[in-house]
């Protein structure tokens, strides 16, 4: 006998949810040998990985607050997908973000004004589109591809943020270290649970999947976007204008993903610094993939994502495994979850091999 | 009254010590000391330093201590400071945080549990629960550049650097300053990689710098590569964090070393104690906390007794790295004959001696 798949007519349902389960057995399984192999208790292992995490306020907090630039940039980065526009650079327009709103905050800090906290958001906000303007710019112009220009974009932007924290923007009393002074309290984002780090980004980070929701699936925009991506020929055929659905698309994507950049600097870091960005621009396009470019999926997956960081630093803390056992976990999750997803499209039959149909009795 | 307020007074500063005792006293209870590090582990460098300084720690205290690390941890971003608040409420009553990137938030950390100590390195934040650590990495720097100056042949030392940041600007100034002791035409080229750990870029750094006329190289980043290029191209490399000797046998012909272990030690056990106290340690080649790794067979005889001589001059205090008179770039006199810079103008430090070839920030 051999395994054969084999493509369906069209997507089964009931797999659409029977895949993640598959997936969260067949990992829980897998994670479980590996565990057992390191001589580690898998039971305990899996409560550390998986429930550990969320049993405080406080870990629900970091949970909330790791999602929060994941879930923000990847939301963008899935619209754009629909519409077959990739942008690549959403880690580029995060920093860019960051640099804006954090100008501001570095200006105007201290003085206790009221507009100072919306004007900050509305800066990182404008300076992730104005970044992911170029790309747009050029497409439609000159139909430079957006995969390379947002990626190299990228790079630019932090070579930016380097030379300010190396120069102009350094902090004096900082013994020349790359870094600006500490934002002053009234350019630091309120905290929605005391005690804990969450704050109020996590409340634009939940706004957009509902709004993104009604974005893609009840406005026409939504649809012009959908339409471009999957059907370009019906979409021109219909008037669609295509250029205009990639300006939409990298104008909202950057400027989420420059909204997630200027709530990190002034929510945890209270500065900047040569790197602000531990990859989530590039983390989220795995997550908005992981959710199958559907925000209310996107929400799942950026907490999943969010989780397995917390829970790999729960391993490396409480078991002393070492920071490739979690890297392996990590992967294996999300190898089990991308490849039950084929079960969505394609149905899995045993045939007969040519060998065994011959011959008797060898199973 | 007074008495009674003393009494007060001393029974609220034992309890700390008198939370401390069962745990030190008795092996079932082991006192527990966290580490985060800011790369893997690997086979060297200045990670896998510290790694070795826990393993000291664990193998000097045995069954009094349990430590459990994190590696990898950003110094970017909202990472560290969670981290760090998973080792305090884990129940560590030491952590140590080991890199630059640390210092804010281990700051946040330690405000929020001042019953933990923390131990920052190479930062200049303190507070009473939070201390800095850090070594003159320079004074094993001036060996270096002793040894260069006598081994050029082209007059040309190649610098892979990280950030032109003061740890960074004082080794490359150390260097030629001590090269230019042996042999005053010494020049030094820099590349920057704008990272601390991409074998890829330093590697390509050390190959222009090679190919620019550099005939020995070195470089302030934590990885092996520029050692392993030399030894490709048959110029002469020094190595640092680790003994690098191995990834280069011929042309390596030393590494500036970091030990952390006595520090370590101590510092434990002072808490175990209740004797812990915060305050900035800035240790060196006295110390031990700075070395030279062992010699190449190639560095001759007579070099090797003016590196010991040197070292042996700069362990006594005789010898100081930064002594004038020294010229910067443009020429001007910075540090005057006769003076020395302070451990502040040392730490801030911002500018190239003349004879490097760079541009700063």
């Amino acid at each position: 006998m051999r395994l054969s798949l084999e493509a369906r007519a069209k997507p089964a349902r009931i797999m659409v949810w029977a895949s993640p389960l598959i997936a969260a057995v067949g990992s829980i399984i897998g994670v479980s040998i590996l565990f057992a192999v390191l001589g580690r208790d898998p039971l305990a292992a899996l409560n550390i990985l998986f429930v550990a995490p969320l049993e405080t306020i406080d870990g629900l907090a970091e949970l909330g607050l790791k999602a929060t630039p994941l879930l923000l940039c990847a939301i963008g980065i899935a619209v754009g997908c629909r519409a077959e526009v990739w942008n690549i650079g959403a880690e580029g327009q995060f920093t860019i973000g960051a640099i804006c709103g954090g100008g501001v905050a570095l200006a105007f800090g201290g003085n206790d004004s009221w507009w100072l906290l919306p004007v900050m958001l509305l800066a990182g906000i404008a300076g992730g589109m104005a970044w992911a303007a170029i790309p747009a710019f050029l497409k439609t112009r000159f139909n430079a591809h957006e995969i390379l220009t947002t990626l190299m974009l990228t790079y630019v932007s932090i070579q930016l943020l380097g030379y300010l924290v190396h120069g102009p923007w350094k902090d004096p009393q900082g013994y020349s270290f790359p870094q600006t002074r500490q934002f002053e309290a009234d350019a630091l984002l309120p905290m929605l649970i005391e005690g804990t780090r969450l704050h109020i980004g996590v409340v634009f980070a939940l706004a957009s999947v509902p709004l993104g929701s009604i974005l893609l699936g009840r406005t026409m925009l939504g649809f012009q976007i959908r339409t471009v991506g999957a059907a370009p020929a019906a979409a021109r055929y219909a008037g669609f204008s295509r250029n205009r659905i990639v300006w939409v698309c990298l104008l909202l994507s950057g400027g989420m993903a420059g909204l997630a950049g200027i709530c990190e600097v002034a929510g945890p870091d209270g500065q900047l610094t040569p790197v602000i960005s531990p990859g989530y621009g590039f983390a989220a396009i795995i997550v908005a993939f992981l959710g199958r470019l559907n925000p209310i999926g996107i929400l799942f997956s950026s907490a999943l994502m969010a989780l397995l960081y917390l829970g790999g630093e729960g391993l490396q803390v409480s078991m002393q495994l070492p920071i490739a056992v979690t890297g392996t976990i990590q992967g294996m999750l999300l190898f089990f979850l991308l490849a039950a997803d084929v079960l969505i499209n394609y149905r899995v039959r045993l045939k007969p091999s040519r060998a065994a149909a011959g011959a008797t009795g060898h199973a | 009254m007074t008495t009674t307020r003393r009494s007060l007074l001393q029974a609220s500063l034992a309890l700390p010590a008198a939370a401390m005792l069962p745990r030190a006293a008795g092996a079932a209870a082991p006192f527990n000391v966290g580490f985060v590090y800011v790369a893997p582990i690997g086979d060297a460098g200045w990670t896998f330093q510290h790694e070795l300084g826990r393993k000291a720690l664990v193998a000097a205290l045995g069954d009094s201590v349990k430590t459990s690390f994190v590696e990898n941890v950003p110094e970017e971003g909202a990472d560290a400071e969670r981290v760090i608040r998973k080792l305090a409420t884990d129940g560590n009553g030491l952590i140590f945080t080991t890199s630059f990137g640390f210092m804010e938030p281990t700051l946040k950390v330690a405000k929020q549990f001042p019953k933990v100590k923390f131990e920052h390195c190479t930062g200049y934040k303190r507070a009473a629960n939070l201390a800095t650590y850090s070594a003159r990495f320079y004074e094993g720097r001036y060996l270096t550049g002793l040894i260069a100056g006598r081994m050029t042949k082209s007059n040309v030392i190649g610098y892979v650097a990280a950030f032109p940041i003061p740890e960074v600007v004082q080794g490359i100034n150390a260097v030629l300053l001590a090269a230019r002791t042996v042999n005053p035409n010494v020049t030094i080229k820099v590349v920057f990689v704008s990272s601390w750990f991409d074998p890829g870029k330093e590697r390509a750094a050390a190959d222009t710098l090679i190919s620019q006329g550099a005939d020995v190289v070195m470089h302030h980043t934590d990885s092996s590569a520029v050692v392993q290029g030399a030894e490709e191209k048959g110029v002469w490399s020094f190595g640092y964090d680790s003994d690098m000797l191995r990834f280069g046998p011929k042309t390596n012909l030393t590494s500036v070393t970091m030990h952390w272990g006595d520090y370590y030690i101590e510092r434990t056990k002072a808490a175990i104690a209740g004797t812990w106290k915060s305050g900035d340690v800035w240790g060196g080649l006295k110390t031990g906390m700075v070395k030279l790794g062992p010699l190449n067979a190639a560095v001759p005889d007579a070099v090797k007794a003016e590196v010991a001589a040197v070292q042996a001059k700069i362990e006594a205090g005789t010898l100081v790295p930064f002594a004038g008179p020294i010229k910067d770039q443009k020429g001007a006199m910075k540090v005057a004959a006769g003076k020395s810079l302070s451990d502040g103008e040392i730490l801030g430090m911002d500018w190239f001696a003349e004879g490097v070839q760079g541009k700063l920030g």
